[in-house]
C-alpha cells in the first residue's frame, strides 16, 4: 500500500517508541529522523532505513520539505517554540508532543475534526491530558463537572529529559485541557515520578467534582470512554472505578492504569503509549486523507519511499 | 559558623489542622517567630504552593492571602514558601513573590531532582533566597544523594537540604549523608526531621555536627507524621551544644507555649510539648524538682525557668528541693525591691 513520509524530530523515550508504532503503520513512513546529535536514537532511526542528521530542523527543511508530510515533533516544549514557525511555512502537518501547545489541544477521542486536520499542527496536551481528558470529558457530558482534578503518577525510568525539563509546561498543559477540553470549568493537575522498582504502571487518579451527582449516568458514561480508550491503547484498565467518595459530597473519584505494548520501553511506560498512540491515530488519518487526494490528482509531495 | 534555624510550623504544621489555620492565627504565629529571631519561616499549604486540592486537602485560605497575611508581621525573617515542581508552578512563584514571599525550598522526591531545575532558576531570576530540598532522603543511596544534591547546587539553589520526610532515618545514616555531602557540595547544607521514630532532635545534631548549618523545626514539633523536630528544643540544645544562632529561648518556647498552644486549642489539638521538663534537661537539674518548681514559682509569683537555670548554675543534687523555695523567694524578693 501507497505510504506517506514522516519525520521525527528528537528520537529521545517518545520519538523511540513513535518509530516502532510508525513501522507497524500501513500508511506511514518512516523517512526521516533528526536530532541535536549523535545518539542511540538516531542510530536505531538509521537501522531502520530512514535519512539522519545531527542538524535537526535545519536538515529536516533543507532536504526533506518536499518529500515529508507529516512531522512528529518529539523534543520539549521551548525546542518546539523554536522550530513551529519553520515547520508551518515549510507546509508540513505537525503533530507536537511537547507541551508547547502552540495548536490546538487534541485528544482524538474528544475532538478530533475535519478542521482539526486541517490544521498546520496539533497538541497532543501531554500523556497525563490523553490519559484524563476523556473521562473528565465523559463526566462533564453527564454531570457537569466545575472541578477536575488529576494525579499522574509516572514511573521515573519513563519520564525522559525533556519531560523533566518542562514539567511546569506538563501541568500548566494538561490543566488547560482538562477545561478546554475536558469542560471543567476549572482544572488542576499533580504529576509524580516515582522511582520505585519495579516500575510502576503509569496510574492516574481523576477527582471530578459534579453539579450533578448522578453515579449511574457516570459510571457508564467513564464505562463507554474506557472503551474508547482501550482501542487506542489494550492495556488501559480500572484500578478504581468511579466512585463518590464521600456519600453526602459531589467529589467522583477514579483511578486508570496504563500498561504500554512495550514497543520501546518496558509496559510499565504506559505514559509513552498512550500519547504516542493517540498521535499516531491522528497521523493515519492524515495519511488517509493525503492519499486519497493524491489518487484523485490532488496536488501533493514527492512520493518517496526512504532507502529501505 | 553561625546556625540558621527554619520554622516550618505553618507549612509542615499545616497538615495537623487539614490546613485550616485562620489568617489571624498565622499571623500572631508568624509574628511570635519573628520576634523571637527565627531566620526563616515556612508558610503555606502543607504541600506547598497550590497544594490545595481533593488529593491533600483544601485549604481555609488560598496560600497567596496565607503568605500576604504573613508579610505583614514578618520584620526580620525570611518568609518562605514551599514548592513541589509537578503541583506548584513558576507562575504560582511570581504571585507568591508579589505576596511577599522571599524564600522559596523547592522540593522533590530525592532521586528526581532535575524536575526542580527550571524552578530553581527562575526562583533566582526573581530574587527569591533558593533552598533545594531533598525529600525522603532515606530512600536514596549515600551516592545517588549527593548526585541529586549536585544538581541542585549547579541549578543555583543556595542551600540543600536532605529531609527525612517519612521520620525513617538513624543518626548513623544521617551522619553517612552529611559526611558525603559536606564532602561534595559549597553550599550550606540543610536539615529537615519527622519525629517517628522519636529521632529527630538526635538526628538534627547528626546532621549539625557533620556540616548541616540550616536546620529545620516546628513550634511543638507540629508537623505531619509526629511531628518534626520541636524549635523550642532544638534552640536549646543549640545554645547547649555553643553553635551560634539568632534565636531567643524564652521567646521561642512563649511562641509555643503561649501563641501557639492557643491556636492549637482552637483547632482541638493539645501541645504536648513538654517546656518544664526540657528546661530540666537545659539546666541539668535533677529531675524530681519539676513539679516542686512549679507550686513554687507560682507561690512566688516568678518565672519558672529562671528558677531551673539558678539550680543548674549552683549545681544542686538530687535530693535538694528545698533550694527551690529560697531561690524562688530570693527572686521574688530582688524584684520587689527593684520596683520599690
Amino acid at each position: 500500500m501507497e505510504k506517506v513520509n514522516v519525520a521525527i524530530i528528537g528520537p529521545g523515550n517518545i520519538g523511540q517508541d513513535l518509530m516502532i508504532k510508525i513501522a507497524r503503520s500501513e500508511v506511514l513512513n518512516l523517512h526521516c529522523v533528526v536530532n541535536i546529535k549523535e545518539s542511540p536514537g538516531l542510530e536505531r532511526a538509521r537501522q531502520m532505513g530512514a535519512y539522519t542528521s545531527t542538524d535537526s530542523v535545519n536538515y529536516l527543511l533543507a532536504e526533506h520539505s518536499d518529500d515529508v508530510e507529516i512531522v512528529f515533533d518529539a523534543t520539549s516544549a521551548t525546542a518546539h517554540e523554536a522550530c513551529a514557525e519553520r515547520l508551518k511555512e515549510a507546509g508540513f502537518f505537525t503533530l507536537d508532543l511537547t507541551p508547547a501547545a502552540i495548536g490546538p489541544y487534541c485528544v482524538p477521542t474528544v475532538n478530533l475534526s475535519e478542521e482539526m486536520l486541517a490544521e498546520p499542527e496539533l497538541n497532543l496536551v501531554t500523556c497525563a491530558g490523553q490519559a484524563t481528558v476523556p473521562m473528565v470529558h465523559a463526566v462533564n457530558e453527564v454531570a457537569d463537572v466545575y472541578y477536575a482534578e488529576i494525579v499522574a503518577s509516572l514511573a521515573s525510568l519513563s519520564a525522559g529529559p525533556g519531560t523533566r525539563a518542562n514539567i511546569d509546561e506538563f501541568t500548566e498543559t494538561t490543566r488547560a485541557a482538562l477545561e478546554s477540553i475536558g469542560g471543567a470549568d476549572r482544572g488542576k493537575a499533580i504529576i509524580i515520578l516515582n522511582p520505585a522498582e519495579p516500575p510502576i504502571f503509569m496510574r492516574n487518579t481523576i477527582y471530578t467534582r459534579v453539579r450533578n451527582v448522578d453515579m449511574e449516568a457516570i459510571k457508564a458514561a467513564c464505562a463507554r470512554a474506557m472503551e474508547e480508550m482501550r482501542e487506542f491503547v489494550p492495556g488501559t484498565r480500572w484500578r478504581m472505578e468511579p466512585t463518590l467518595l464521600d456519600p453526602d459530597g459531589d467529589t467522583v473519584m477514579m483511578m486508570i492504569e496504563i500498561e504500554g505494548l512495550g514497543d520501546y520501553l518496558p509496559v510499565y511506560s504506559g505514559n509513552l503509549d498512550i500519547i504516542n498512540a493517540a498521535a499516531v491515530y491522528i497521523a493515519e488519518i492524515k495519511a488517509r486523507q493525503l492519499l486519497e487526494r493524491r489518487r484523485s490528482g490532488g496536488a501533493v509531495k514527492a512520493e518517496g519511499e526512504a532507502e529501505s | 559558623m553561625r546556625i540558621r534555624i527554619a520554622d516550618t510550623t505553618l507549612r509542615d504544621g499545616s497538615h495537623s489542622v487539614r490546613h485550616q489555620f485562620e489568617l489571624d492565627e498565622i499571623r500572631r504565629i508568624a509574628g511570635a517567630l519573628d520576634a523571637a529571631g527565627i531566620d526563616l519561616i515556612e508558610v503555606g499549604h502543607g504541600d506547598g504552593l497550590t497544594g490545595s486540592t481533593c488529593n491533600y486537602g483544601f485549604s481555609k485560605h488560598e496560600d497567596f492571602e496565607i503568605i500576604a497575611a504573613a508579610a505583614e508581621v514578618v520584620k526580620q525573617a525570611r518568609l518562605a514558601v514551599l514548592l513541589l515542581p509537578g503541583i506548584g508552578t513558576i507562575p504560582d512563584l511570581h504571585r507568591a513573590w508579589d505576596a511577599g514571599a522571599r524564600a522559596v525550598r523547592v522540593a522533590t522526591h530525592v532521586t528526581e531532582a532535575d524536575i526542580a531545575e527550571q524552578h530553581i532558576r527562575a526562583a533566582k531570576k526573581m530574587g527569591y533566597f533558593t533552598v533545594g530540598f531533598l525529600m525522603m532522603a532515606h530512600r536514596s543511596s549515600v551516592e545517588r544523594i549527593v548526585e541529586e544534591a549536585l544538581k541542585m547546587e549547579s541549578y543555583g539553589a543556595d542551600v540543600v537540604y536532605a529531609t527525612d520526610s517519612a521520620g525513617a532515618m538513624l543518626p548513623n545514616e544521617v551522619r553517612a549523608k552529611f559526611t558525603a555531602l559536606r564532602r561534595s557540595l559549597e553550599v550550606p547544607l540543610g536539615f529537615h526531621s519527622h519525629n517517628n521514630l522519636g529521632l529527630a532532635i538526635g538526628n538534627t545534631v547528626a546532621a549539625l555536627e557533620n556540616g548541616a548549618t540550616w536546620v529545620d523545626g516546628s513550634l511543638a514539633g507540629l508537623g505531619a507524621g509526629a511531628g518534626n523536630t520541636t524549635t523550642e528544643l532544638l534552640v536549646a540544645v543549640l545554645n547547649r551544644l555553643g553553635y551560634p544562632h539568632g534565636a531567643d529561648l524564652y521567646r521561642t518556647m512563649d511562641a509555643a507555649a503561649v501563641d501557639f498552644a492557643a491556636v492549637a486549642e482552637a483547632h482541638g489539638l493539645t501541645v504536648t510539648a513538654n517546656q518544664d521538663a526540657m528546661m530540666l534537661g537545659y539546666a541539668g537539674v535533677y529531675s524530681s524538682f519539676m513539679l516542686h518548681t512549679k507550686r513554687a514559682a507560682k507561690r512566688f509569683g516568678v518565672d519558672y525557668r529562671d528558677i531551673i537555670l539558678e539550680l543548674g548554675r549552683r549545681e544542686a543534687v538530687g535530693g535538694q528541693e528545698d533550694w527551690i523555695q529560697e531561690i524562688a523567694a530570693a527572686m521574688a524578693a530582688e524584684r520587689a525591691g527593684q520596683t520599690r
